[in-house]
């Protein structure tokens, strides 16, 4: 299970990253392994506010849909226009190519709840039993 | 005992595998006062020939009725190979590598739909045309911000009932009718451009329940600035003649395809269908096959956009829709590929020249129609009910009366000609006039 | 396209589609013209032919043959497909239901005869559910739900009460919840208890006076009755709630259980499972629902009624009915296929149809149950659960096992429901099933068991010996290759 270091993670298995005072998101790579073939990613428009724990979007595989939320609150400046006709980024590099939104917030304050590296390799450990 | 293959010796086999020693015991987790006591009280066994005896009905050989369910040619073959035990007793598709047969053949009924009626998509089916257009409407308030749903009182007055019960419960989009122009029968144009914005979902149906045939291009100049627009079609053999649908920009095209190789059965089943445009496709009701490949590389077929689907998605699902009309669709298909373009023209051609045919000896008898408008295959004329009932006792059903749902038409009935009515059928008619 | 280049010819195509098969030229079949089609000439018609292909009467049939090879039906083989019903299909119900084709709805002489079968039909199946009132017009059974719980948010508002909730078990098909959402209800989800069924203890934790109803399979999904229904449907009435039943399990309890006598104020049957009309490979089906008499009056239009002369008659005059859900009278010969199976059977055979039933499912739970892992050791009646737990260590699911059927001649069983199993394997074989054919499906468990511990890729890559090997549904997802014009976008 890969979970790079230098990001920060949520409970519901999205991963986020603070580049030049956003914050670019997707989903973990427990998140893509779990939903399996991803079909259809299907995400809110550039300009939408969102509230921490609001839907950015959602994902498909053939069998599931899950929705992904915003791990802070702000707005969205930006979807990930690749994952329109190739879903499969995000199993493929959930970390890079398989981002999915970029988010202005608003204040850098809700990062202290989430959960750094380490964190997060606990909290699944714990999921497991 | 009908049906049943267990003989006493598999019984006691049954039991012992079991470990019970009567039957009884099966039920022992249900508490005595749910236990029904007593026989049921209900008639038979009967065998196979007391029942065909029983089954016995004889329809009025002269009919002109439609409104919605037509009688049309079904050739032998739809009958035979659809009724092999393969399609019929098949189950949902729901594991593909058994039952591509269904999958394409469901693969090939949403092609030809979508071709006739010139859209992107179809599904592989509904159960008619009424809740067709419900899901129509609800899914276009999922889609746009939609105040209103407009819809022409020149559409099947059954086809509005059913809307309204789908929608008696949802109290943020009201359902408003527009009227229809009552010289030409067609949509009242002006009146609809009044109620038509952005915030509205408009249908109207084609040809509409008068049978005539509205002005598709002036509607759709119309129509285009609503939210979302969409035609109803009632008589899907229309569709062998007059313009696609689709051809105006509508968002769907749904309706009512029984005429396509199913008998009229007394009111079912029948067969909605639903085509979209590409754009929507993920928020279309009912289950929709994909062409796709096999482990090997090798084409096959399967259910695909299932997360739309209430097995999924459950209560956020497109609808609820499960089950569907299957077997019917499946005729359809093999009507239209027996019939080919020719075929299905011709029998669209019958239609409108069989209508015309009796129009004109109609007329000759100082009946004229109630409306001015060009027709396909059905329209209306004055009569009253004394006159009906009498034509009904010599075995004539001269249309269904249309006063009951359109009040200030008290005395008028709605006749029908396909290719099933014959010159005769006419003379019968018209000797009695 | 998605997955690099766009795959559009294929090694192999088994049968090759309508378009592929088109030729110019090529006549169909002959149409009867009666009338002069010069009488056309001015009609506002297309000038272009619909798009259709172009084959000869041997060609469609053909076709069609080689295509119904490729699929499976009842006469194939067993199909164990839990909630399903996937019983035998009488011939005699096919052969009368075609004595209907020809009338038409509006043919008021034609109907008559069938309007007196109809209401035969509703008297047999109000008294195997224990019912007041029924309407037949629901086209299936998830339309039956919708109407069903239309009818009940009409009666609560003649109530003038406001109640938004239904509480569904989390063992509910799917249609449960997505036609409360389309009645106007808002969801909530209660757990089964730890033997798979309800607690009315568990029930009276999220009853208050906003609950309209409760929806309930019973026996449920994991084929156990509900043993505390008359407690359950006790505290319900008290609350002011209703008690739906979803009768896609009525196979379990004919003449056993009436629903009605245990507390039920609505519910929906599935004449396509039930009642053995075929299921048609997606329908059509019919879902009548039934009622007891204080939600009679809210039922949809027309009912059938004798009107002065002793004549049946359509009446749409109900100022209380949610009004008409379908455009005729429902799936009419459908009804009529179910009513020659109860008649076929009578009330003996209608009460041995569900004991056999629950024997033939209780023989194979008690074979399998040591091969394979049990969830609940609660009794059952016409169907069970297994799961794939023990085989899983091997790298063999569900989805594997299910597919390895298919090579034995079986369709495989309901796999991945209800959720609240884990790689959930639900058996129901029906009456209709001979002692022969459940011990050559126990046979080919147990093989698929040995499999499983020693051959795992086997089955993992199953199957293999059919014209089609395992379906690729990624790939149909990710391409949406829709239609055959999907499929030439240059044409």
């Amino acid at each position: 299970m890969n979970i790079p270091d230098g990001l920060y993670y949520t409970i519901d298995h999205e991963w986020a990253k603070i580049e030049n005072g956003k914050v670019r998101m997707g989903i973990t790579d427990y998140a893509q392994h779990e939903l399996g073939d991803i079909v259809f990613v299907d995400l809110k428009s550039k300009g939408t506010k969102v509230d921490k724990g609001d839907s950015v979007g959602t994902i498909e595989s053939v069998k599931a849909v899950s929705e992904v939320y915003a791990p802070l609150t702000g707005s969205i400046t930006e979807a990930n226009p690749d994952l329109e006709t190739s879903p499969e980024l995000v199993n493929q590099d959930c970390y890079g190519k398989g981002w999915m939104v970029i988010i202005a917030v608003t204040s850098t304050e809700e990062i202290s709840g989430l959960m750094d590296a380490a964190a997060y390799k606990e909290y699944l450990a714990k999921e497991a039993k | 005992m009908s049906f049943l293959p267990t003989s006493p010796e598999d019984l006691k086999d049954l039991l012992s595998v079991i470990g019970i020693e009567d039957v009884e015991q099966l039920f022992s987790a249900i508490p005595k006062e749910a236990r029904h006591k007593g026989p049921l009280k209900v008639e038979g066994p009967l065998d196979e020939l007391t029942l065909r005896r029983r089954f016995q009905v004889i329809p009025l050989r002269v009919v002109f009725l439609g409104g919605g369910v037509y009688h049309h040619f079904i050739p032998a073959v739809v009958d035979s190979t659809a009724s092999r035990q393969e399609f019929l007793t098949a189950y949902t598709p729901y594991q593909p590598e058994i039952s591509q047969g269904t999958l394409q053949a469901m693969f090939e009924f949403q092609s030809m739909m979508a071709a006739l009626t010139g859209m992107d998509a179809s599904n592989a089916s509904m159960y008619d045309g009424a809740t067709a257009l419900a899901e129509a409407a609800i899914m276009a308030t999922r889609i746009k911000d939609i105040k209103r749903i407009v819809i022409s009182r020149s559409t099947n007055p059954v086809y509005r009932f059913v809307l309204k019960t789908y929608f008696r419960n949802n109290h943020e989009v009201e359902l408003v009718e527009v009227p229809f122009d009552p010289t030409t029968g067609k949509v009242n144009a002006g009146a609809l451009e009044k109620l038509v914005d952005g915030s509205v979902a408009f249908f109207l149906q084609q040809p509409n329940y008068f049978g005539v045939i509205e002005d598709m291009g002036r509607v759709s100049r119309i129509a285009a600035k609503a939210g979302f627009w969409g035609v109803v079609v009632g008589e899907a053999a229309s569709l062998g003649l007059l313009q696609p649908p689709g051809s105006f920009g509508c968002d769907v095209v749904v309706g009512e395809a029984q005429s396509f190789g199913n008998p009229a059965n007394a009111g079912g089943p029948l067969l909605g269908f639903f085509c979209t445009k590409k754009e929507h496709i993920r928020r279309i009701p009912g289950r929709i096959v994909g062409l796709t490949r096999d482990s090997a590389g090798n084409r096959a077929f399967c259910l695909t956009l299932s997360t739309r689907e209430q097995h999924i998605r459950r209560e956020k699902a497109t609808s609820n829709i499960c089950t569907n009309e299957g077997l019917c669709a499946l005729r359809a298909t093999i009507y239209l590929s027996a019939l080919g373009p020719r075929g299905l023209r011709d029998v669209a051609v019958q239609c409108a020249a069989g209508t015309r045919t009796l129009m004109s000896a109609l007329e000759k008898k100082g009946i004229k129609p109630v409306f001015t408008g060009e027709v396909f295959n059905e329209f209306v004329i004055p009569m009253d009910t004394d006159t009906l009932k009498n034509l009904q006792g010599s075995g004539i059903a001269c249309g269904i009366p249309i006063g009951p749902n359109y009040p200030e038409m008290k005395d008028a009935v709605l006749l029908t000609m396909t290719e099933m009515n014959t010159n005769e059928d006419i003379r019968c008619l018209t000797e009695l006039l | 396209m998605s997955d690099g280049t766009a795959v559009r010819s294929f090694p192999v195509i088994i049968e090759p589609l309508l378009a592929e098969l088109s030729g110019e030229g090529k006549n169909g079949i002959a149409v009867p013209s009666p009338f002069d089609a010069a009488l056309c000439n001015g009609i506002s018609a297309h000038t272009r032919m619909p798009e259709l292909p172009e084959l000869s009467e041997v060609e469609t049939v053909r076709h069609f043959t080689r295509l119904s090879r490729l699929n499976f039906g009842i006469e194939t083989g067993m199909y164990p497909l839990g909630s399903c019903t996937m019983k035998y299909n009488p011939k005699v119900s096919e052969e009368i239901a075609r004595t209907i084709a020809a009338v038409h709805p509006g043919d008021e002489t034609g109907r008559a005869s069938v309007l007196e079968w109809l209401v035969s039909l509703k008297g047999i199946l109000e008294e195997i559910c224990g019912m007041d009132e029924c309407c037949l017009w629901p086209a299936a059974g998830a339309h039956g739900e919708l109407t069903g719980m239309l009818v009940i948010k009409q009666a609560i508002m003649k109530k003038k009460e406001r109640r938004t909730k239904v509480l569904i078990p989390d063992t509910a098909h799917g249609t449960n919840p997505a036609s409360c959402s389309i009645a106007g209800f808002v969801t909530v989800n209660i757990p089964s208890g730890p033997d798979g069924f309800l607690r009315a203890a568990d029930l009276k934790d999220h009853l208050d006076k906003d609950v309209a109803a409760l929806m309930i399979t019973n026996p449920n999904t994991l084929g156990i009755f509900e043993q505390e229904i008359l407690e359950i449907a006790r505290v319900l009435h008290e609350n002011g709630s209703y008690l739906y039943m979803d009768g896609a399990n009525l196979n379990a309890v004919m003449g056993i259980v009436r629903p009605g006598d245990i507390g039920v104020d609505c519910m929906h049957i599935n004449l396509h499972k039930t009642f053995g009309s075929p299921h048609g490979g997606g329908g059509p089906g019919s879902g009548p629902v039934l009622v007891k008499k204080d939600l009679a009056p809210f039922l949809p239009v027309p009912r059938i009624e004798r009107n002065g002369s002793g004549h049946l008659v359509l009446q749409d005059d109900f100022p209380d009915s949610i009004g008409m859900i379908h455009s005729t009278y429902g799936n009419v010969a459908v009804l009529l296929k179910a009513y020659v199976f109860c008649l076929s059977l009578g009330p003996q055979g209608l009460k041995e149809a569900s004991i056999r039933a629950c024997l033939n499912a209780n023989y194979l739970k008690s074979r399998l149950s040591t091969l394979f892992d049990l969830p609940y050791t609660t009794p059952t009646m016409h169907e069970f659960v297994l799961s794939d737990k023990k085989q899983k260590s091997s790298g063999v699911t569900t989805i594997d096992m299910a597919k390895a059927l298919m090579e034995y001649g079986f369709h495989p069983p309901t796999v991945y429901f209800p959720l609240v199993v884990q790689g959930s394997i639900m058996i129901e074989p029906t009456e209709s099933e001979p002692m022969s054919e459940l011990k050559r499906f126990v046979g080919a468990m147990e093989d698929i068991a040995k499999k499983a511990a020693a051959a795992p890729d086997d089955l993992r890559t199953s199957p293999r010996g059919m014209p089609v090997k395992r379906v690729d549904e990624v790939w149909a997802a990710r391409n949406l290759i829709l239609t055959w014009k999907d499929l030439n976008p240059s044409e």
